[in-house]
């Protein structure tokens, strides 16, 4: 089916140099020489020897960056696990409504995708600081339990102590999530809308209850969707910078934001650059597994 | 009697399901438990947004309590020269990243659909790398390899200082354009193609009159995601931008770094609607039919 580039060759050199040059370009160069740097010494301010070291990989080994790893890895996956459940039953309910509604609510979840994402992010700090609208509404709950409390005669609770919602572990998780929450639902709403739907039929017919044909029969054929979903939401997560930036607090560090320390103000190139390159790694061993997954359900189908 | 009944139980069984009909087994939208999942997921995506939008226009420095309705932090926002300077430098931005990457895009997935050649593996592969390949590792390679690789010159007149940055852009904008064209290529006849070359139509005439009608829909979502991903990127232009090239991101991030206050708001209201509407704008053409090939 397909040509030979040998055939036409004057074609395919139009449509194959301006892309393969500016990958290579701006994409294979740039990505190289900090593949190179990871090798390379600090010898004076600006100056790096390429000596062959393994140093910054050692560096990056040691219990507080593998820590740092450790917690990113931790973060990133909660966060996928948390906009799978809540994103698994949103496509399930997008995928059957009626064609207007499914229209619609598609580009609701789409909307906030659009937004930009520093925006977003700015705009949960409104909702989750000590001053924001979840706060004001417990508060508000609190008081009305109080007086409840003291209209039928019982000790008022005292007053409310505002939760701080922000600069720690948990605003970092809400965050991301809140950020993540389109990439998981967009591709599962694919898996499910392209599924059988005589199969679920069938199993609802044979007695099996709601969520048992969910368990059984859903997740099993949308296996290929969740795991795309998995993936698109766990890479983002995992190389999060601006989200652990600004909602997390001292302790909340993810690793990207002791790379962009590496290379901002430590100014130690080489260490950034093994750190980055620790992370990439970290993505394809990720891919992999998702290719893995997908396979097998291919071999089971 | 039955006259009036009649037409009644006629319009029950014509009418579309009423509201406390049991729903059908698979009409999940239709049971509340989803239902609240549904409304409650969108509650919590939009809360943040439309409370950011409403307290643009609220009359009180501390944004927390409604004071009254005002334009000020508007005004104050388009009087903001350094502000305005990184929105018109974001746009410009967009706006070369698009074009550029809309052609390399394109020419990747014909490339890639209609060639065989040798390493198409690999280069397919290098192709989807940017989309995969984590922000900051991008963010901090376009830093390395513009301070040391290709400096890109300094104090160049508007817009070429900001080349850099696009190029940052495109670099990670065009892969996404690649795999939308190509997941629309794969819909188009052959054999349409082979005719337009035997009635006499040059290589190129072929590829302008033929192949890009069928590709237009995926040109315009791919422009469309281009637009967007340069709009919204924080990570690399962060990385990439210098004291002069600040763009709306970077600038609502030091503003954010200071203090949070209603102008921020106000200035994001003014980005949300533009992307919005944008989307909109777009979305809308892609929903048009593709225009009959040109006579």
């Amino acid at each position: 089916m397909q040509q030979s580039w040998s055939q036409a060759k004057a074609a395919f050199a139009a449509v194959a140099v301006p892309p393969v040059l500016w990958l290579l370009l701006f994409f294979l160069i740039p990505l190289g020489v900090i593949w190179a740097y990871t090798f390379g010494e600090n010898v004076g301010p600006v100056t790096i020897d390429f000596t062959g070291t393994f140093a910054n990989y050692a560096r990056a080994l040691e219990p507080l960056y593998l820590g740092i790893f450790w917690k990113s890895l931790v973060v990133a996956g909660l966060t996928t696990l948390l906009c799978l459940i809540v994103g698994f039953p949103v496509a399930l309910a997008i995928a059957f409504a009626t064609p207007r509604t499914k229209a619609w609510l598609l580009l609701l979840i789409m909307l906030p995708f659009w937004t930009n994402l520093l925006i977003r992010t700015f705009a949960l700090i409104a909702v989750l600081r000590e001053q924001g609208y979840v706060n004001f509404a417990l508060e508000w709950l609190w008081n009305n339990a109080s007086g409840f409390m003291a209209l039928v005669g019982l000790q008022p609770l005292g007053a409310y102590e505002p939760l701080t919602l922000l600069y720690n572990n948990t605003a970092v998780v809400i965050g991301l999530v809140y950020v993540h929450l389109p990439f998981m639902v967009l591709p599962l709403y694919a898996a499910l809308d392209r599924m059988d739907r005589s199969l679920m039929e069938a199993s609802l017919d044979l007695g099996a209850g709601h969520l048992r044909t969910i368990w059984a029969v859903v997740v099993p054929l949308a296996a290929p969707g969740i795991a795309s979903g998995v993936l698109i939401t766990f890479i983002p997560a995992l190389g999060a910078y601006l989200t652990p930036d600004l909602l997390g607090g001292t302790d909340s560090q993810m690793i990207a934001n002791v790379i962009e320390r590496q290379f901002k103000r430590a100014n130690d190139w080489p260490f950034g650059a093994a750190l980055s390159f620790l992370l990439m790694y970290l993505t394809f061993i990720a891919i992999a597994a998702q290719a893995f997954v997908q396979r097998k359900a291919e071999r089971r189908g | 009697m039955a006259k009036e009944a009649l037409p009644v139980a006629a319009a029950a069984v014509s009418a579309p399901p009423l509201k406390r009909e049991k729903p059908g087994p698979l009409e999940y939208m239709r049971r509340w438990p989803l239902q609240l999942m549904v409304g409650l997921t969108l509650f919590f995506l939009y809360l943040p947004l439309i409370t950011l939008m409403a307290f643009s226009f609220n009359d009180s420095r501390r944004n927390i309590v409604w004071q009254g309705f005002t334009f000020k932090y508007y005004e104050k926002a388009l009087n903001n020269d350094s502000l305005i300077e990184a929105f018109v430098n974001s746009l410009t931005i967009a706006f070369f990243c698009t074009v550029i990457s809309v052609i390399l895009g394109a020419l990747a997935a014909v490339m890639l659909w209609r060639f065989r050649f040798p390493g198409k593996t690999a280069v397919e592969g290098t192709i989807a790398l940017p989309i995969v390949v984590p922000e900051i590792c991008l963010g901090v390679a376009m830093l390395v390899f513009f301070a040391r690789v290709m400096p890109w010159p300094q104090g160049l007149p508007w817009p070429l200082n900001l080349g850099a940055i696009t190029i940052a852009h495109i670099s990670f904008a065009f892969p996404f354009v690649a795999t939308v064209v190509r997941a629309r290529l794969s819909s188009f006849n052959r054999e349409l193609e082979e005719a337009a070359k035997d009635l006499g139509a040059s290589e190129w005439r072929t590829f302008w009159d033929v192949l890009v009608p069928h590709m237009q829909p995926a040109l315009i979502a791919g422009a469309l995601l281009a637009f967007t991903l340069s709009l919204d990127d924080f990570v690399i232009t962060f990385f990439t931008s210098g004291p002069d090239t600040i763009t709306f991101p970077v600038k609502v991030y030091s503003m954010l770094r200071f203090s949070v206050t209603p102008e921020v708001n106000a200035a994001s209201t003014i980005l949300i609607v533009v992307t919005v509407v944008l989307t909109a704008v777009g979305l809308h053409m892609q929903n048009q039919k593709p225009k009959e090939s040109k006579a």
